[in-house]
């Protein structure tokens, strides 16, 4: 002690420093195992996570002949989305923007009622981090075997802890990456080309990516993702305010801290020193600081915590998840109060239902076919010789079934014009032509309209056509597919 | 040049000898990994040279060029497409149409053959414009059928060419064979063949001299006759305008339009695919 000086080191010992780097290297994380309500928790969420990730690929769902029956999967060159019941088109992305949006906001919301909750159970970094750590504590043992393990030279039983230790990891990773290809082919298909040599390269390529950031992530960066290279806890603070829950330690029931031996002394707190919160911790941090921007919720601090109290014989709880608003009442001896109606819930829970609502009205009003009309700009508009004018469309049916679907195609809005699909058949105002349409694919009209003079009005004349379903059964068509509206030009008068 | 190279006493590196306010700057060497990076970048550009054209005039020793890529893409395209080339070309002209195969193909190549070489003077989409026909409406001067639209673009009209269609409307007007009286009432006459007239005399004057003068060619009525390319004079559709003035020097001039023969210029496939281009854009027969 030399009187708490605060002046840096470098300017006390003047003449000869020692060379010192600005680069503070990582100090190496050695959580020890934890059991209890969290740990659990925890656990269960992991599995779910993990079975979730493997085994959906393999679920099977029946979309009759012709269509693949993988319950999820995203063929790339198809292209489609197949999730479960629900077909999206290249041009139905949006709804999977909604589902992304609905992701988010679900998030937003959680963190604000909880806090980080998705860091500290969900989030793949934790799932993963989560499972290597339960590896190696496997092989290489708990916290204080691991310290030892590292600080001990290499020799034959720290080499092969070592390599078991990483050879289990990469299998991991590699059953990891070599999932993540199964949601974008026929799983059992890939699956079996893949060991045969015959898949594609980029199958054996994205295997390989993500084998290596598994290994990578999960193995050697850990809670360094986190808190360096992960965005979201930094912009996270935002959605996060006094209100929410967070892992806290309850300093004005364990301050002063002291060991548990001298516990008797009037006036000491609860908490009796003993590092355990510290030597839990993923990211490792000591909680008793206060809040702190490494901190990813995981509540694994609070079961090593409890553990103790309940071994010294005093009340759990004294780290545990609570909010900041009651910390500070209890401080000025107020009625603590959780407070879950604020704004900021109130928002993310509207903007929640309203998105919902919009993605369920978008994926029930989805349509089984669709028309585009290109209207010809040269020509503008044909003389024909009989004086009436004509004009060109290009029409593009869209039939999203798996069959060849029959429909009629009416145009509305000139009374006594004509209709004429080139190569198919004519028509007139109201009076449909009927054509097939080819299975999951866009059939291409040249479409002619002609109207004599008279029925003009001026140069421009809004015009509608409409496609019916017109299947084999039906007479007359009447069930609208879709309906475009344009416009038929003609000269100034 | 620095002057004062001196070591930092915290760090233990050499400064530059560089000084603002009393703040020196440590000479801190390139990292490796980037000297490194530098200098194989550099052998790198050493071999790069060598192997592509860059310099003027010196090839690489790879023999690569970027016309010879275009020209290698242009050959593979040509070998691509020469299968439905192929096919066009032993299909006669009228069967085309019945195949959708064909047909898509014929879009597809038939709007940039038509964009290349036609839409100059027949517009995009063969809007037309005064003096060029409109090939998407239903008048033909030649002949609307897919064989004698294949007649007319393989051979063209009034050019050099042997099997060129000629026909040849006479000066009425500059060579003396009309007055100008006669003029103005023929001109009244082929008006009133598809609008109501306002000068009835003027129209009986005119249809004489057409019956004398016109009909051979554009027949009794003006209906026209696509053998010798006479104009269809009763429908709602002028080539060079169907106002008075531009009538009367029409009679008076005759009108002499050129087009040339594209066989000359083109394979036959290609012929073959604007014919049926143009018949599909509307008005074929």
């Amino acid at each position: 002690m030399d009187g708490g000086s605060v002046l840096p080191r470098t300017t006390r010992q003047a003449p000869a420093p020692a060379p010192q780097s600005l680069y503070a290297s990582r100090v190496k994380v050695h959580p020890k195992a934890v059991h209890g309500r969290f740990r659990r928790l925890k656990w269960m969420v992991l599995s779910v996570c993990l079975l979730v990730y493997y085994a959906l690929p393999w679920l099977r769902w029946d979309r009759g002949p012709g269509a693949p029956d993988q319950a999820l999967l995203i063929d790339v060159n198809g292209p489609r989305a197949y999730i479960f019941g629900l077909e999206i088109w290249p041009q139905e992305i949006y709804l999977l923007t909604g589902l992304l949006i609905l992701a988010a906001l679900g998030i937003f919301l959680a963190s604000t009622l909880l806090g980080r909750l998705w860091c500290g159970f969900a989030c793949p970094q934790t799932v993963w981090t989560d499972l290597f750590m339960a590896v190696e504590r496997l092989i290489e043992g708990d916290r204080a075997a691991r310290i030892r393990l590292d600080k001990q030279p290499m020799n034959a039983s720290k080499a092969a802890k070592r390599a078991a230790k990483h050879a289990a990891w990469l299998v991991i990773s590699f059953a990891t990456g070599g999932a993540w290809i199964l949601y974008f082919a026929d799983a059992p298909t890939i699956a079996g080309q893949f060991f045969h040599g015959e898949a594609a390269i980029e199958a054996y390529a994205f295997t390989a990516l993500f084998t290596a950031t598994t290994y990578t992530l999960a193995g050697w960066a850990r809670e360094q993702v986190c808190t360096y290279m992960c965005p979201w806890p930094r912009f996270q603070g935002s959605m996060l305010d006094e209100h929410s829950l967070v892992v806290t330690y309850r300093d004005c029931r364990g301050e002063p801290r002291v060991a548990s031996k001298k516990a008797a002394q009037p006036g000491s707190g609860d908490c009796v020193d003993c590092a355990q919160c510290f030597t839990a911790c993923p990211v490792g941090i000591d909680i008793r600081d206060g809040q702190q921007p490494e901190c990813i919720n995981c509540g694994l601090c609070i079961d090593s915590c409890n553990e103790v109290m309940i071994k010294v014989g005093r009340e759990h709880g004294l780290i545990a998840f609570d909010t900041l608003a009651r910390l500070s009442a209890i401080h000025k001896g107020e009625t603590p109060r959780y407070k879950l109606v604020r704004p900021r819930t109130v928002i993310y829970s509207v903007l929640i239902l309203l998105v919902s609502a919009l993605l369920a009205v978008s994926v029930l009003g989805r349509s089984t076919a669709e028309l585009h009309v290109m209207r010809d700009r040269a020509p503008l508009f044909v003389m024909l010789s009989d004086g009436g004018v004509r004009n060109g469309y290009t029409l593009k049916v869209q039939n999203k079934r798996r069959d060849v679907q029959e429909y009629a195609l009416t145009m509305e809005g000139l009374p006594g014009a004509f209709l004429e699909v080139q190569d198919i058949g004519q028509g007139g105002d109201g009076e449909p032509v009927r054509f097939h349409a080819e299975p999951e694919a866009v059939t291409t009209l040249r479409v002619f309209v002609a109207a004599p003079r008279a029925v003009l009005k001026g140069d421009s004349t809004p015009i509608t056509f409409r496609l019916l379903e017109a299947g084999p059964g039906v007479a007359t068509a009447t069930t609208a597919a879709a309906t475009t509206e344009n416009v038929f030009l003609a000269p100034r008068r | 040049m620095p002057t004062k190279i001196e070591k930092d006493q915290i760090s233990g590196q050499d400064t530059t000898g560089h000084e603002w306010d009393g703040i020196k700057e440590l000479n801190t060497p390139l990292p490796k990994w980037w000297l490194y990076s530098f200098y194989a970048s550099i052998v790198f550009a050493v071999v790069y040279m060598l192997l592509y054209p860059a310099l003027p005039h010196v090839g690489g020793l790879l023999g690569w060029s970027q016309r010879g890529e275009l020209q290698a893409t242009l050959d593979g395209e040509k070998a691509r497409r020469a299968p439905m080339m192929a096919r066009i070309e032993s299909t006669p002209i009228d069967q085309i149409r019945h195949d959708p195969e064909l047909m898509t193909f014929v879009q597809a190549a038939g709007r940039t053959a038509f964009a290349d070489n036609c839409a100059t003077c027949h517009g995009a989409g063969g809007a037309g414009a005064k003096g060029y026909p409109t090939l998407a409406d239903d008048d033909w001067l030649w002949g609307g059928t897919p064989e004698q639209i294949l007649q007319t673009i393989g051979y063209g009209i009034r050019n050099a060419n042997a099997e060129s269609r000629m026909g040849d409307m006479p000066r009425f007007g500059a060579d003396g064979i009309l007055t100008r009286t006669q003029i103005a009432d023929v001109a009244s006459f082929v008006l009133a063949l598809s609008k109501p007239g306002t000068d009835k005399t003027a129209e009986e004057r005119g249809a004489a001299v057409f019956a004398e003068n016109c009909a051979a060619c554009h027949g009794d009525k003006g209906a026209g006759n696509p053998e010798m390319g006479a104009a269809r004079l009763d429908d709602g559709i002028w080539l060079y305008g169907g106002d008075r003035a531009t009538l009367v020097e029409t009679i008076a001039n005759g009108r002499k339009g050129s087009m040339p023969a594209w066989s000359e210029r083109l394979d036959p496939a290609t012929v073959k695919i604007l014919s049926a281009y143009v018949h599909a854009l509307g008005g074929g027969k």
